[in-house]
């Protein structure tokens, strides 16, 4: 392999890593600090991808961006809604939501399974126009998306250090404290998802317009895939403040892409991104349980071997 | 300060798992009041404080906060004005935020979206030397890392940042060794007399009820059954305290974890 397909190859990894990563920091806001599974996620990121698209065909493409986010914060209301005041189990409300999202995406779509973002302009025409004749003008895909990324960790570190952003972490942290203190935290789980689907919804929009098309099936196993990446972040860059964990997640997106790119260059056929997706998060949520699991086994074993000395 | 009116609370009515909490309990405090509560098992003590704070609603009667009706709050409204301590030091903060987060959460001035400012952080500074516990210096470190009286001794701190106008104390040095339970208990009588916060605390040691606050009640079968104050309450002992109960009660104070002395 040349120097230059290498670099492709990152590049490729760099891209997705950093569009997806805003999916990824998503989750970290519901799922590592809400402590709420989000499963609605893979609709939200289709119906942010659906938005974005159609308002970019309208010719609007910074417009889109809104009402992609927009979209995302009617999601996640709807889904903490059932969780918080119609006793539904959180599970089940993101399973509920991104079912119902399904149809809502094809209305949205206006009954079509794909739509050709070819001549519509997008947010990265738009840079592209911006940029032209400056020396990054080949990079304005890499610039738009790194910049949403840096932009969206920003934000979220902020946030998280507000008064709300800490109402919210410790409502996932400590739910007993939350419940005898003066957070509501039907508010702050509210706010919260709200807050991380509008953040699914930008991923899925800029996904959308980055590969010119949108299909309906776009966000399927977005959820199991932004884990994995999230997971991976964990690992790498857990611990620390906010922001190096918010970082992480951006690094965690990326190097889960990367791997994949990299498969996929060893004749690893496409279809195998899910698998591969769904036995990281195994192995990176199994892992420590196995680990704390160990010593007890290892005590058996050992005790099988005392008794034959004995005997 | 607080006033309760023949407040009633019945647990899974109508099944066989009935449990009758609260009967009829009437009680009144005046503000700067610090009163002990002793009980047999399942007297209702933790029921009374949940109560208090609105945990769930009261199946009759009404609860008066500082002359404002509180009956229909929701426990997040009231706690504003309540602060609370468990038995259990892990539940009053969060283990995987940092002491100042803890802090800000609980000092909570300013905006939703305001952050800590450093006029904040010295003063979280200054309120954890008081402590005296070298708090002041782990500032950055989760709340996870103390011990359960320093987590103890924080939450006092935290719930009584903004000085509450009721503080409810649930056994909350049951679960620490003697020597930090004695520390934890000191702080809660400098910070409880310094601001005179009206508070309520139940407790199984016979001795820290006569000797701690003006006041004492007695609970059993979801009712108080002797309310001790004034000259009557200077001259009780632990003996007579057990003696009343045997005559209020009808049987023998019956509480696996009592200490008499």
């Amino acid at each position: 392999m040349d120097l230059a397909s290498v670099l492709g190859l990152g590049q490729t990894a760099l891209e997705l890593g950093l569009t997806c990563s805003l999916t990824v920091l998503a989750l970290f806001l519901s799922y590592s600090m809400l402590n709420v599974c989000d499963l609605s996620t893979d609709g939200c990121f289709t119906l942010g991808a659906a938005v974005g698209a159609v308002v970019a065909l309208t010719g609007h493409p910074l417009l889109s961006l809104v009402a992609a986010m927009g979209a995302g914060v009617c999601s996640g209301f709807v889904t903490a809604l059932l969780q918080t005041k119609m006793g539904v189990n959180s599970l089940l409300a993101g399973i509920i939501v991104n079912t119902g999202l399904y149809s809502i995406n094809m209305m949205v779509m206006g009954g079509a399974a794909l739509l050709n973002l070819k001549k519509a302009p997008t947010i990265f025409t738009l840079v592209k126009g911006l940029l032209a004749d400056t020396p990054l003008a080949g990079q304005y895909e890499l610039l738009t998306v790194a910049a949403a990324a840096a932009l969206v960790v920003a934000v979220l570190t902020a946030f998280l250090n507000t008064r709300l952003g800490l109402a919210i972490r410790a409502t996932g942290d400590n739910p007993d404290m939350v419940r005898s203190s003066s957070i509501n935290p039907a508010f702050t789980t509210i706010v919260g998802l709200c807050i991380s689907n509008a953040f699914t919804g930008l991923s899925g929009c800029l996904l959308g317009q980055m590969q010119k098309s949108m299909d309906i099936n776009i966000g399927q196993g977005m959820v199991t895939i932004a884990l994995a990446s999230l997971l991976i972040g964990n690992t790498i860059m857990g611990r620390g403040g906010i922001f190096t964990r918010a970082l992480g997640m951006v690094v965690g997106s990326f190097v889960f892409r990367l791997v994949y790119t990299i498969a996929l260059r060893l004749d690893m056929p496409g279809f195998m991104l899910k698998l591969v997706s769904s036995v990281i998060v195994v192995l990176a949520i199994s892992a420590p349980y196995l680990k704390s699991r160990w010593p007890e086994v290892q005590r058996r074993l050992d005790h099988g071997k005392e008794g034959k000395t004995v005997c | 300060m607080l006033t309760l009116s023949h407040i009633s609370k019945t647990f899974n009515p109508g099944t066989v798992n009935e449990k009758k909490a609260i009967t009829d309990l009437s009680l009144h405090l005046d503000k700067g009041d610090f009163v002990t509560i002793i009980g047999s098992n399942g007297a209702g003590k933790s029921t009374l404080f949940n109560a208090i704070c609105g945990d769930f609603m009261t199946d009759s009667g009404s609860i008066v906060l500082d002359g404002k009706d509180v009956t229909f709050q929701p426990s997040y409204v009231r706690s504003k004005q309540i602060g609370r301590l468990f038995q259990d030091p892990m539940r009053g903060s969060a283990p995987h935020m940092t002491i100042e987060e803890n802090l800000a959460l609980a000092a909570g001035s300013g905006g939703w979206l305001s952050h800590v400012t450093k006029a904040d952080k010295e003063n979280f500074r200054d309120r954890l030397k008081l402590l005296g516990m070298g708090l002041e210096d782990r500032m950055k470190q989760p709340v996870g890392l103390l011990s359960g009286g320093q987590r103890q001794a924080l939450t006092l701190m935290m719930a009584t940042f903004h000085p509450p106008k009721l503080l409810l104390l649930d056994e909350h040095t049951a679960a620490l060794d003697p020597a930090t339970a004695e520390k934890v208990l000191e702080i809660t009588k400098s910070v409880v007399e310094e601001d005179r916060i009206t508070t309520l605390m139940v407790t199984h040691n016979m001795r820290q009820a006569l000797d701690l606050g003006n006041r004492t009640l007695m609970m059993d079968s979801g009712g108080i059954v002797l309310d001790l104050k004034g000259e009557e309450r200077k001259k009780m002992t632990v003996e007579d305290l057990l003696a009343q109960f045997k005559l209020q009660a009808g049987k023998n104070l019956d509480n696996d974890r009592i200490l008499l002395s």
